[in-house]
């Protein structure tokens, strides 16, 4: 095709008609908590590893529940598992295990 | 001989106050505009967050106001003032002397078709909580084809906090509403993909937040938090929601198979009826005006006048009721004043 040295940037749009949500059930079957998530945040901003890896548990359960699998899991690999989100999660979510179930469905050793 | 107490609205308020004036003496004369008694939830199924049938609530009330002097199909003409009392005219050729006149004129739902980027009575797809409501009591609606539905969408604050609607103010129950209705939704067809739109959810009341937990984890009912900007139909004939999800910052788009807007509450328009002979103070939310939001929230600054109910503002069931029986204490302590 032509280059004209231009495109058009793809839409940003989520269209969740075409998410699939196979691997998201599979994780509510293990951990029915994860639904809980109210995205408030206590978790980022505790997070150690947030500072300099970018990690955000919110925004993995978020992305996952939004069909964005690869970022979610790339965002994972700052996690050091310390479990300082579990202490400051409202909605008592046992973010450790959440984590540890998220990495069993959609992480490397799983594929 | 009993003194006589108007109460302007056959609702629950209104049924509730007149029951207990009934038990304290008074003889209390109930004037409602419609054929039925019970106002909106007379239509409504169950209410939140315990599902109790909203026809058990009506029917008790109406049982406890069997006694009284009840005018169904009877608007309120004119009401006089006279040196201590009231002269109230009514359409079936009634006038009634009384001291003490309760409003219970309750809400109306804000008209969904105002917000046309929504789509209702545009798209065959796009209905109201109440219209939900009405098919969940059984009453056939052609919009909620019950073979196809897999998908279903949740647009709260329909008509409220929207300036440009006319209306800043939260109805307040719409949100603990929605996630009744998705819960029933979810109890009919349990394979459903059900969404939310939503701005805040604000679970105030007595195990609201309990209830959306459940909501979230037991019935898997999907929360997007962004405001619907527009719907469209597509070529299948079902309704695509545009939204922007906050929380991640992108724009979402999903096609859905009914899609139900959550009406908010507006001050009931008769009594605020401009060729009206009496007008009743209001107040800067648009609802009926009380002497005082804190304490004296069941008197009107006007002497004599009492108000209970959804007409000074969005309220829920059991507030409702509460505020009735507050006016009934309250209008015995002022009749007891006057002694």
């Amino acid at each position: 095709m032509m280059d004209f040295g231009f495109g058009i940037s793809r839409s940003s749009t989520v269209n969740l008609d075409s998410v699939a949500l196979e691997n998201f059930t599979r994780l509510q079957a293990l951990e029915p908590d994860a639904l809980k998530c109210i995205s408030c945040g206590s978790c980022t901003a505790t997070c150690p590893a947030g500072k300099f890896s970018g990690m955000s548990l919110r925004k993995v359960i978020h992305n996952l529940q939004r069909g964005r699998e690869k970022e979610a899991v790339e965002m994972l690999r700052g996690c050091m598992l310390c479990g300082k989100c579990s202490m400051v999660c409202p909605r008592a979510i046992n973010t450790r295990h959440l984590i540890m179930s998220i990495q069993k469905i959609y992480g490397e050793e799983a594929r | 001989m009993r003194e006589n107490v108007v109460i302007i609205g056959g609702g629950i308020a209104g049924l509730e106050a007149a029951g207990q004036l009934a038990s304290l003496g008074y003889n209390p004369i109930l004037i409602e505009k419609e054929d039925h008694l019970g106002g909106h939830l007379a239509d409504w199924h169950c209410l939140f967050p315990d599902m109790i049938p909203a026809k058990d609530v009506v029917s008790s009330l109406v049982g406890k106001a069997s006694s009284i002097n009840i005018f169904t199909r009877t608007e309120v003409l004119r009401i006089n003032r006279l040196r201590d009392s009231y002269n109230v005219m009514l359409s079936n050729g009634v006038s009634v002397m009384t001291r003490a006149i309760l409003l219970a004129t309750g809400f109306r739902l804000f008209d969904a078709h105002k917000k046309e980027e929504y789509g209702y009575g545009i798209y065959n797809q796009v209905i109201t909580n109440s219209d939900l409501e009405k098919w969940f009591n059984g009453n056939p609606d052609s919009r909620i084809d019950n073979s196809h539905i897999s998908s279903a969408g949740f647009v709260h604050c329909v008509g409220s906090r929207d300036e440009k609607a006319g209306n800043p103010q939260c109805s307040k129950v719409c949100c603990i509403t929605a996630i009744k209705q998705a819960i029933e939704l979810k109890k009919k067809y349990p394979d459903m993909m059900v969404w939310c739109f939503y701005m805040d959810l604000r679970m105030f009341g007595k195990k609201y937040e309990d209830f959306y937990i459940s909501a979230q984890r037991d019935y898997g009912i999907r929360f997007i938090r962004g405001r619907v900007s527009e719907v469209s139909e597509n070529i299948e004939g079902k309704v695509v929601v545009k939204a922007e999800d906050t929380l991640a910052g992108r724009p979402v788009k999903v096609t859905l198979d009914l899609l139900v807007l959550m009406s908010g509450m507006l001050c009931n328009p008769q009594t605020l009826n401009e060729k009206a002979t009496w007008h009743f103070p209001i107040d800067s939310d648009g609802f009926l005006k009380c002497r005082n939001t804190v304490a004296d929230f069941n008197l009107s600054p006007q002497e004599g006048i009492f108000l209970a109910g959804a007409c000074t503002g969005p309220k829920t069931v059991p507030e409702t009721i509460a505020e009735a029986r507050s006016a009934a204490l309250s209008i015995h302590n002022w009749f007891n004043s006057k002694e």
